[in-house]
């Protein structure tokens, strides 16, 4: 039956595709080479924007006026922080390790441009040389491309602490580390969910499946609640901001960073936020699909089609920065055991268990002959089924989660077995030390 | 073109996997090995791409960057800060000289290996929708019995280290 599923699948996604010539050759060429130069410099431009963005809502928040002085309501901003960055004296630590010291703010900048290349943005657009997609790199592995360059981000953090020869910095790449390699398998693995309902990786297929059958949030909510606390813990965002706590790190692995050098983590985990927040937008909420019609859905694939199916998705996207950025100024930051509780007692758990039961309803649903197409009032059965399901879950979760059964807040108490577990650690140190017996 | 591009390609990723591997082994800094080490799976990951066996790069860069990740995490932690010149494992010339007969035998090996033909699990690949599927339809279907027992097995092992790290000081 997971065949016949996946069968269906790949028709919905000929129907829509293969119908028309993609673009070859020197066109071909040509249009790849556009599209890197114009994602790039969005992401760019975007990322200098999100920081004047960043200012700007933390002073709406705290009741302040924020940037106002460079340009037109400090729009300049940006610009005036740049240059400041490119002009300033760099300093290099004595007892750095200088080779791994300037490689470590590359390798966290690279990874953070090079992971928004899968994502389709806008519906593809016919020109009269073929079809041309609108991703720089259309990869039939799309997510797990994401998940392995993603993986790699936390080299330039735990290479920048460590390179330093500073203690802040060590400890700042040790907690970074230690957060990044917890909260990564949970989110891969509550994307497995989003894979079984599309029955392929690639992230253009993903999309025409929720064309198809409706966004993935309502059947798959339990997978987007973990992939959205997940994803703020790969960005190093508030709440899960331990690796730069300033209040007891100073600035964490990028104490000894100044100027450009700085500036480029700060770039990095900006577009590190811009890439987690298109992931959720095309794992979740549909990519560039507009809800409620299927104009957007279908050939011809007009310029004024793509124009209005990217500004849909940049909307989306800039929705999701805006929750990060309202998050950051919202929320005090977890204690790293409630952190690591979190990661390992909870959300992994709950991942595991999510993948089972998603499965097992998939191939239910399946068996009974569920149809995936959309039939009375535009919903789906299927869809319909899987997110009814996903209410009841939801509200046993969050009966679980809720007053700290899972998670100790700090307020509370200490219980007596908690005590006992304290007192045999330092009942144990006091053996190691050499007063013991 | 096409094959001129692809044969360039093909010397170009191997002939830095072949560097960075012998990088990795050479070096005396164990950061440093682990980084040339990261470089190799990249160069094998890209050669895999070229073989359009785009599921196992992905996996490549994955699963083995992820753990050398833990690697790297041992070193910091360890080796703390220190210069590392102390841990080398070669100390003497015939400790050398054993190292580069082991590595001559192996190469022999490989290379009377590749005159045999072995039998192709996979055809090639003709969908290329769906990348995942070639791989994961052998895997739960045929040899669904060895992949089962392959995973109790590294379960068995993750318990049997937990099991370990357990006992405490109380059994010193």
């Amino acid at each position: 039956m997971i065949h016949l599923a996946t069968l269906a699948q790949g028709q919905i996604y000929s129907q829509f595709y293969d119908k028309l010539v993609p673009v070859t050759g020197v066109p071909w060429l040509l249009f790849t080479i556009l599209k890197m130069l114009v994602v790039f410099t969005v992401i760019m431009v975007g990322v200098a924007m999100l920081t004047l963005a960043e200012r700007k809502i933390s002073a709406w928040i705290q009741d302040r006026i924020g940037p106002n002085r460079t340009g037109y309501g400090g729009l300049l901003q940006p610009a005036a922080d740049g240059l400041k960055n490119i002009m300033k004296e760099e300093t290099y630590p004595d007892a750095a390790n200088m080779k791994l010291f300037i490689l470590a703010p590359m390798l966290s900048f690279i990874p953070a441009l090079i992971t928004f290349a899968v994502i389709p943005f806008a519906s593809p657009l016919s020109t009269k040389w073929g079809l041309v997609e609108m991703s720089v790199a259309n990869l039939p592995i799309g997510f797990l491309y994401i998940l392995a360059i993603a993986s790699l981000g936390v080299y330039g953090v735990v290479l920048a602490g460590w390179s330093s020869n500073n203690k802040y910095s060590l400890l700042g790449g040790l907690r970074s580390s230690a957060q990044m390699v917890s909260y990564e398998i949970s989110m891969g693995m509550a994307a497995v969910a989003v894979l079984l309902l599309s029955g392929n990786v690639s992230l253009q297929a993903i999309v025409s499946q929720q064309q198809a059958m409706g966004w993935n949030i309502f059947p798959l909510l339990i997978g987007f609640f973990i992939f959205c606390v997940a994803a703020f813990a790969e960005t190093n965002r508030l709440p899960f901001d331990l690796p730069e706590a300033e209040s007891e790190l100073i600035a964490g692995y990028h104490t000894e960073y100044s100027a450009m050098k700085f500036s480029m983590f700060f770039i990095a985990e900006y577009s590190n936020m811009v890439t987690a927040s298109a992931l959720m937008v095309t794992l979740f909420f549909g990519g560039w699909d507009i809800p409620g019609t299927q104009w957007d859905n279908i050939p011809p694939w007009t310029v004024l089609k793509f124009l209005i199916t990217g500004a849909v998705f940049f909307g989306k996207l800039l929705s999701f920065i805006f929750v990060f950025m309202w998050v950051r100024w919202t929320l005090p930051r977890f204690r790293y055991d409630q952190l690591m509780s979190l990661g390992w007692k909870f959300m992994l758990p709950l991942a595991l268990c999510y993948i089972v039961i998603t499965g097992g309803a998939v191939l239910g649903l399946d068996m009974l002959g569920v149809s995936r197409s959309v039939q009375w009032f535009g919903i789906a059965p299927f869809w319909a089924a899987l997110g009814v399901l996903n209410l009841v879950l939801a509200a046993l979760v969050f009966v679980v989660l809720d007053r700290g059964r899972i998670i100790s807040p700090a307020y509370s108490r200490l219980s007596a077995r908690q005590v006992a577990h304290l007192r045999a650690i330092s009942a144990g140190r006091s053996l190691v030390a050499p007063q013991g017996d | 073109m096409n094959t001129l591009v692809y044969t360039f390609h093909f010397y170009l990723f191997g002939l830095i996997a072949i560097a960075s591997a012998l990088a990795f082994v050479t070096r005396k800094s164990a950061v440093a090995a682990a980084l040339w080490l990261v470089n190799t799976m990249f160069c094998l990951s890209a050669l895999f791409v070229m073989l359009d066996a785009q599921f196992v790069a992905a996996v490549q860069v994955l699963v083995y960057a992820g753990a050398i990740m833990v690697v790297f995490l041992f070193v910091v932690m360890l080796l703390n800060l220190g210069e590392a010149s102390e841990v080398t494992d070669i100390r003497s010339l015939g400790g050398k000289l054993t190292a580069g007969f082991v590595g001559l035998l192996m190469l022999a090996e490989l290379f009377s290996l590749s005159r045999l033909k072995f039998p192709r699990l996979m055809g090639a690949m003709t969908d290329h929708a769906n990348v995942v599927n070639p791989v994961s339809a052998p895997l739960f279907h045929e040899f669904l019995l060895p992949f089962e027992v392959t995973s109790v097995v590294l379960l068995v092992a993750v318990i049997g280290a937990v099991v370990l790290a357990k006992r405490g000081p109380k059994a010193q």
